[in-house]
């Protein structure tokens, strides 16, 4: 924890921020798990506009030689970098966020799916103050993400100048 | 589909604006407990002009780019082939409610691997100046004959 008092009250986002120098290659800096429904799927296929009906009719992702109804690979991808996003903060510390989709995430019409996602130091420059994270991300205990990886920068290298 | 598709630039896209509840809706989809998403006092304390988007919302300007590829005769992609591959989104700042964006994509490269295609297209957004937003990157693979 920090031990700078002179952070505003208010200044939430701020005050959340971890201190990068405190980082390990290979340190978990954030876990969550998330349970997806096919209610999960109508949700996102009326936020993101990706109304391909594999992602919410099980005929037609049969037709189409799929084992039933998946997840968008953008949801997953949506969702996966959310524990990294409640560890740093704020979401500007974050510059690049790629995936390689690997395997679909089948979704249950009664008993949904189960995605764990586990975020770790992947790579890391103190002094640049910079660091990769990778994600490691499972559904249904199987890893549906490749390469997944979150670069981020530290609030100091963000704002070099800023005063006390 | 078309090998000759690579280099090629798309018309750049109308200008999409970005509001509050489509951020709010986006963000609870994608499971966002951070409320900079959803709480506009917050958002500006943490010193944004308004809502914050999270970062795959770039996904939304990119699908409008992505359906001109698909809908082009001269592309040739079979949509009912089409699989997601890979993503990316290279970002300058997060996308925040109010924001003007149009975005245009770029055929970075078109390969063969096996009986399938992979063409990797970028689509680059900037806001009301013309000031850079994000790029996303999208590999789509095109399944051949099986």
């Amino acid at each position: 924890m920090s031990a700078d008092s002179s952070t505003p009250a208010h200044g939430t986002a701020a005050a959340s921020v971890p201190d990068f120098a405190g980082l390990a290659v290979g340190d978990v800096v954030a876990e969550r798990s998330f349970t997806l429904t096919r209610d999960s799927l109508v949700r996102y296929a009326g936020a993101s506009g990706d109304f391909n009906p594999i992602h919410y009719r099980d005929d037609v992702a049969l037709s189409v030689g799929l084992d039933g109804v998946l997840a968008h690979g953008m949801l997953t991808m949506g969702l996966a970098v959310q524990p990294v996003l409640d560890w740093l903060g704020d979401p500007s510390l974050v510059d690049d966020y790629q995936v390689r989709f690997t395997r679909p995430v089948f979704v249950d019409a009664e008993t949904g799916a189960l995605v764990e996602v586990t975020a770790r130091v992947g790579q890391l420059d103190a002094a640049a103050g910079t660091a990769r994270i990778d994600l490691t991300a499972t559904g249904n205990a199987q890893t549906v993400l490749g390469k997944a990886q979150v670069r981020v920068h530290s609030p100091a290298a963000a704002t070099p100048s800023a005063s006390a | 589909m078309n090998p000759d598709l690579q280099g090629r630039v798309f018309e750049k896209t109308a200008p999409y604006l970005v509001g509050r509840e489509k951020i709010r809706e986006f963000s609870a989809a994608v499971f966002s407990q951070s409320p900079l998403n959803f709480d506009v006092e917050a958002a500006v304390a943490a010193g944004y002009p308004d809502l914050v988007a999270p970062p795959t919302f770039g996904v939304v300007i990119q699908e409008r780019t992505l359906a001109q590829l698909l809908a082009d005769p001269a592309a040739g992609i079979d949509f009912s082939r089409v699989v997601h591959g890979d993503q990316r989104f290279t970002s300058t700042r997060p996308i925040v409610a109010g924001d003007e964006l149009t975005a245009t994509l770029t055929v970075a490269s078109v390969k063969q691997l096996g009986g399938h295609s992979m063409v990797t297209s970028e689509s680059s957004i900037v806001d009301a100046t013309g000031a850079h937003v994000v790029t996303a990157i999208s590999t789509l693979v095109v399944r051949g004959d099986e």
